[in-house]
This record gives C-alpha cells, structure tokens and sequence, in this order.
C-alpha cells in the first residue's frame, strides 16, 4: 500500500551553507528496513524536484534506524542570501514527511492508527 | 569513579537563559556550555562594531552574556558552576571587559579567561603569501570574487584553547570562533587529562559537545514528527540536556529533575544528525567522528546511555567561514480573508510585478509565497485547499544590489489597501531593505591559525 512518511517515521532539518540537511527516522527496525529500501537517492530527487540544484546524498544509519539527506544547492546560495520565508530549511523535514512509499500495511505505526 | 556533568547553555544569540537556572541548581552541573555563534552571527557582530562611536565601550560580541552572567553568576559561583562561552564573537576582549565593569559594580570577583586569533580577515594576504588560495570549498571559485565585499573571516578553532584557558584556573572562558562542540569537548579533555591524539576519547566529548550545543532541541524542543511533538511535557519549563560523562568518554544524556521536555532515543537522535553532512566524517578541529558506531540507550526516565563513539585523525586544516554583502532584499506583506483569499493574493503580486517593471528597477530575483498555504512547504503545499483558505496573506521578496530599490519596493504595498482588491488586512508596518549576506566557506593549513591563539586570563 501506499503510505506517506509522517505515519512511520520523524525527520528534522537544518541549513549547512546551501545545503538542506535532514535525518529521518524509523520507529522501529521493521519500518527502517522498508526506508531503506524504498528511499532511494533517485526517489528522493524526483520528489524535491525544483527545491535542489545539486546532487542528493544519502547514508543509512542502521545503529539509529535512521537515514541521513543531504540536497545540495536547495537553499538559494544559503540562508542568510535566500528570499524564502523558510531560509533555514527548517521544514524541509515537513516536505520530506510527505513523500509516500510502497510499505507493508502490517508496520506497528500503522496498526497503531 | 570520577564522572562530570556538563549543562547545555544558549543554542544561538537570543535564546533563553532561564532554563540553565535548573541545571545549576537541581541537575548537578560543573560546566554550563553556551553557544552563541550561528554561521553568520559574526556578520551581526561586525555591524554593531561598526557603528561603535569614539568614546563609547566597544562592541563586537554577543550581548546576551552580560545579562545572563548577572543573572546566573551568584548561583552559578555558590555551586562552583564554570562557563564557557563564544559570546566573545568578533571581540572577546570587549566582552571581558563589560563583564568585568558590571561584576565589579556588584562587588563580584571571577578569573575570566579569552580566547583569541579566530579571527584572519586582516591576515588574508599574509594568508594567501603563505600559500592558502582559500578559493570556496565547494564551488572553488577565487576569494578575489568577494574580497572587497567581506565583512568577517574566522577560523574554527578547537577545543585546546579552551582545556589551556580552564587548566589555568579560568572560571569563565569567553571565545570567538570555536567549533560550537569545543565549548564541552574543552572542559571534558581538561577534567579527564585526555590526549590530544586520543582520538575515540575526543569523538565522544565531540558527540557529546554536538547534542548539547542546541539547547532546548537536545531535550525535547523541535521534535520533528506529525503528532508525537504533542506529547512532549511541559514545553513551557522545558530543560536543557545535560551529559554526565565518565573518563572513557561514555555519558548518561539526561537534563534537571522537574524540567519539562524528554530525552530519548528519538529526541537525541534527531539532535544527533541535525546540521552534519556525512554522518560518518563529522569534521571538527579536534578529531573526525565516525557516528555509525554510536550507541543509544534509553533507559527511561528521562536518562540515555551513549557510547561506542569512534574518532579519527583531525584535520590537517582549520575551516574559516568568510561572510560577504550579496545585495539586499525588499519585502512587501499584505494579507486577504475570504472570498478567494489566495486569488486577490495572486492579483497583488502580478500588480506589485507591473509597478516594478514600469519602474524599470534592476531586479535580479523575485521569490511570491503565500503566508497560510505554501511560504513554509513550496512545492509540497496541497494545492487541494488553495482556492478555499479562510484567510491567506502575500509575502513577495525581491533580491537587488540598489538598497534604494529594495526600500522603495516594502512601499509599494500599503498603496493596495485603498487601491487594490477588498477586504485587506496589512502587516502593521512597512519593512525596511534588508542586507543579504553570502558565506564563504574555505581552508586553510592549521599551523598558520594556531600560531596566533591566545588565552589570557585576568580576575575582574
């Protein structure tokens, strides 16, 4: 089934010159091995199309359930030169949640709903 | 077995220092780390430096210190607390000295310590006679480019400085530039006497110093998530993290009894991967950290174990981060209620665009959004509700190297009020140009930076 990030997993992000830096995280390890699988570099550049000029880098975190982003060149030169009410990045995390996957309709966070 | 507690202080200038008061008083600190430095405060600092008159006491540094050391020194010197602060900024000179007129208006005595030779925007031809291009990190382009323009270039220092500053009795030590982790890894390798080649020894304090330079989003604050950022307790007394660390580098992550917030596996791994590129070579001055080995226990209560953290090398270079002027920004805000809200928001900004072009003004950049559907979530705003908001408000932002234009833009919109599509409500007042700011990121060989550092020490 189709289910967006937000129900299965928590992600924050940040600014590092012109980069949008974001960490999302599994609940749990069965919901970690379905991100692993299912958010994939190109994944991820399809669904910030627009938002980035420069290459995406992904690093699984198996000791934290967790996957480290980065979008280069997502922050217009940086914050502190953006025009953007969000300068920081700050939601990139939010617009991250968004994205929907493939996942199985047995996860706990789902069963929890 | 010997174990310190270090205490989170500020997470940049301007955030709030009443919540340390719990860590003194009830979480049993020996050190309160407080950063004041964000990427481009110095930018900031530089400004107010400028504007100094002759005569006046001068600035450059971060002004929250002051206060918060009225406030905080009694209690902090009753329970024999130290702080290390950046809040020297761009002058910590200035910042001892203002701190030491004001402790000794009050009859107050403490050994101040400065850290200083961050600071290489007068050395950057000596620099680059040594050698160091200091082209930009990561498009190379030629310093040249900006060099006219810059309004600051610091280097990152260590920790070092800061273990030197305590170990010769320092009982606050003000900095400039330091990696924001320094200001906890300082005091750990001073307390536990640890090398300066210990590289998985350095790394902890590094992951340490890094959940802690955030303040309140080491405990709970920012918690990133759809529905479980409900659940944090007590936002409004919110502590800030505390880690008691042992001599191997391992710590207990906790903050001050009756504080509100959580620590947890979740809270403290966002905080973890927040801001640090490669999660396998977070490069600090100190040591390299490799955060795949990391372990995090939650014990409940407020209380998680960390360990394993494993180091590398430190660099062979410091990294300065330059800041230059990148033209100025213009603002225009004007808010709409139903009916079609977002439609007289559409309307205001294809005006605004008439009124720009007829002027002719030298516009290299346009940025429209809409305050209550997309300013926050671009692209990733459901367009489903846009045609129903209840109420939607026009930010429009223009970028321009004219400070007049930019000015002159915030202008144009009041005139809309009267003029322009019905039932308006305005921003209260028109905002002024804005200065933007450009970072330039670069390197340089380390030697050439530590040779400068000072530490001096001076009772007030």
């Amino acid at each position: 089934m189709r289910v967006p990030l937000w129900k299965i997993a928590h992600a924050r992000s940040g600014d590092k010159a012109d980069r949008a830096d974001i960490g999302l995280f599994a609940y749990d390890a069965q919901t970690y091995a379905v991100l692993r699988r299912e958010v994939t570099r190109e994944r991820l550049a399809a669904h910030f199309a627009g938002l980035h000029t420069g290459a995406v880098e992904l690093w699984p975190l198996d000791n934290l359930l967790a996957l480290k982003i980065v979008l280069n060149g997502a922050l217009q030169g940086g914050a502190a030169r953006s025009l953007r009410m969000d300068n920081l990045g700050k939601n990139v995390a939010a617009r991250l949640l968004r994205m929907e996957i493939d996942a199985p309709g047995d996860l706990p966070r789902l069963k929890l709903r | 077995m010997k174990t310190i507690r270090v205490g989170a202080g500020l997470g940049f200038y301007g955030d709030a220092w009443q919540p340390i008061r719990a860590s003194i008083e009830r979480g049993g600190v020996q050190y309160i780390a407080s950063d004041h430095l964000s990427e481009l405060t110095l930018a900031i600092l530089q400004k107010d430096r400028q504007r100094d008159k002759p005569g006046d006491p001068p600035s450059g540094y971060t002004r929250d210190a002051v206060p918060m050391l009225l406030e905080l020194w009694p209690l902090a010197a009753k329970h024999g607390v130290k702080f290390v602060l950046n809040a020297g900024g761009l002058n910590p000179q200035a910042a001892r000295e203002a701190l030491a007129r004001a402790f000794r208006a009050r009859g107050w005595t403490a050994k101040v310590a400065t850290v200083t030779g961050d600071s290489v925007l007068e050395r950057l031809d000596e620099l680059r006679a040594a050698g160091e291009a200091l082209t930009h990190m990561d498009t190379g382009a030629d310093l040249a480019s900006v060099r006219d323009r810059l309004l600051f270039a610091n280097a990152y220092l260590g920790a070092q400085p800061i273990a030197e500053a305590l170990a010769r009795g320092a009982e606050i030590v003000l900095t400039g530039r330091v990696a924001d982790a320094a200001l906890t890894l300082g005091p750990l390798a001073h307390e536990f006497g640890w090398r300066w080649d210990d590289w998985d020894r350095l790394a902890a304090g590094l992951t340490l110093g890094h959940l802690l330079e955030c303040s309140g989003q080491g405990s709970g604050g920012n918690f990133g998530s759809a529905g479980e950022w409900a659940a944090i307790p007590d936002y409004a007394h919110l502590g800030y993290p505390i880690a008691e660390v042992s001599a191997d580098g391992s710590a207990l992550l906790t903050k001050a009894p009756g504080t509100g917030g959580r620590v947890s596996f979740d809270t403290l791994r966002q905080q973890l991967l927040y801001e640090v590129h490669d999660p396998h070579a977070y490069v600090s001055p100190d040591v390299v950290l490799d955060m795949g080995s990391l372990k995090f226990d939650d014990l409940g209560g407020d209380r998680v174990r960390v360990t394993g953290a494993r180091g590398a090398a430190r660099p062979a270079s410091l990294k300065i981060v330059a800041g230059y002027q990148d033209g100025w920004m213009g603002t225009g805000i004007i808010g709409f209620a139903w009916p079609e809200a977002y439609a007289k928001c559409a309307k205001s900004a294809d005006i605004i665009r008439t009124l720009v072009r007829e002027r002719g003004w030298a516009v290299e950049d346009t940025h429209v959004e809409y305050i209550g559907y997309d300013s926050l979530l671009g692209a990733h705003a459901d367009p489903a509700v846009r045609d129903q908001l209840n109420e939607c408000f026009l930010r429009m932002t223009i970028r321009t190297q004219d400070r007049k234009v930019a000015d002159a833009f915030g202008r144009l919109f009041p005139w809309l009020g009267l003029s322009g599509p019905p039932y308006v409500g305005t921003m209260q007042a028109v905002q002024p140009a804005r200065e933007l700011l450009g970072i330039w990121p670069a390197l340089v060989r380390r030697e050439l930076v530590e040779g400068k550092v000072n530490v001096e020490i001076e009772s007030t």
